[in-house]
């Protein structure tokens, strides 16, 4: 399976992604967003980090840099995109996924382990996924959800949440939601679900020594989803 | 020409910035402030030299990058 990042000026877990696709058998390759062609990919992923310095709003220059046109003809052909953290943010700036990040509800960076709920498994990242609850890490400043009545009745319809903070056991909570998320929601797909936002990051819960493993679960059960 | 736009967080969307400058505020002894709303400010400097046609530039750049219309309205002051 062949997998691609985009490393934007800013990115800083570009690296991070990279390992762990490799660790669990994609053979990526790094993509720079002045580049204008996406190299043959089974999945693109948008990394987090500060892409731009997070001027203006956060993602919103990135969405706008040459390599992104590729990326959402990609996706728009059925190609799976998946954007952790900043990469949420520019995807959402894209249109790509509904929505916006605001300004955590408490004004402040949160960087610490949560858990998440996985709320539809008819889709290729989650499809197999055993457990109903991952725990992962969040590091950011702007990841409380929002959109408009409409577009959440629509996603709701749609069932295009894929995750939502939530405690251990998988309540979902306010006392969960750790930025002020709509509905705690964590992460989103597109209406075909072929692109997933996600404010956590599974690549930081790849090494059982040093975090956890629920990283290594989703990404071992993404590569033979794809496969 | 040069054209300004400012920006504004839509009526329903929380502004924890505002807030906090509220408090702030409060705090210092500005006791009448109902409420406080955090937006942005841009002067654009175009070398367009027709008034409509700049600002119907500003408006599709405010559409495009400057504000994102799901949390923010715009509104182009008029060039002198």
């Amino acid at each position: 399976m062949k997998s691609s990042v985009i490393t934007f000026p800013g990115s800083n877990c570009d690296r991070d992604m990279d390992v762990a696709l490799k660790k669990f058998g994609f053979k990526n390759k790094m993509v720079w967003h002045a580049d204008a062609e996406l190299p043959k990919s089974d999945l693109v992923v948008l990394p987090g980090g500060f892409s731009y310095g997070d001027y203006l709003r956060c993602g919103s220059m990135a969405s706008k840099s040459k390599i992104m046109q590729s990326v959402i003809n990609f996706a728009n052909s059925g190609g799976m995109v998946m954007g952790i953290c900043n990469g949420f943010q520019i995807l959402v700036e894209t249109g790509l996924v509904p929505g916006v990040l605001l300004r955590n509800k408490y004004l402040e960076f949160i960087c610490k382990n949560v858990f998440v709920k996985i709320n539809d498994k008819k889709n290729k990242y989650f499809k197999n996924v055993d457990n109903e609850v991952l725990e992962f890490h969040i590091a950011h400043n702007e990841g409380n959800y929002f959109c408009t009545n409409d577009q959440l009745k629509e996603i709701q319809d749609n069932n295009q949440i894929a995750i939502n903070y939530c405690d251990e056991n998988g309540k979902i909570e306010d006392q969960f939601n750790p930025n002020g998320s709509l509905k705690n929601i964590a992460g989103i797909f597109n209406k075909e679900k072929n692109v997933l936002g996600m404010m956590p990051h599974p690549e930081r819960m790849i090494d059982k020594s040093l975090s956890g493993e629920d990283g290594s679960l989703f990404f071992k059960n993404l590569i033979n989803n794809l496969k | 020409m040069k054209i300004s736009v400012i920006i504004t967080l839509k009526k329903d969307v929380l502004d924890p910035q505002g807030k906090v400058i509220h408090q702030t505020l409060d705090g210092m002894g500005f006791n009448d402030v109902n409420e406080v709303r955090q937006g942005k400010y841009f002067e654009i400097d175009t070398k367009e030299t027709d008034n409509d046609k700049a600002k119907a530039k500003v408006e599709e750049m405010c559409k495009k990058l400057l504000a994102n219309l799901v949390i923010e309205n715009y509104k182009i002051i008029d060039p002198k």
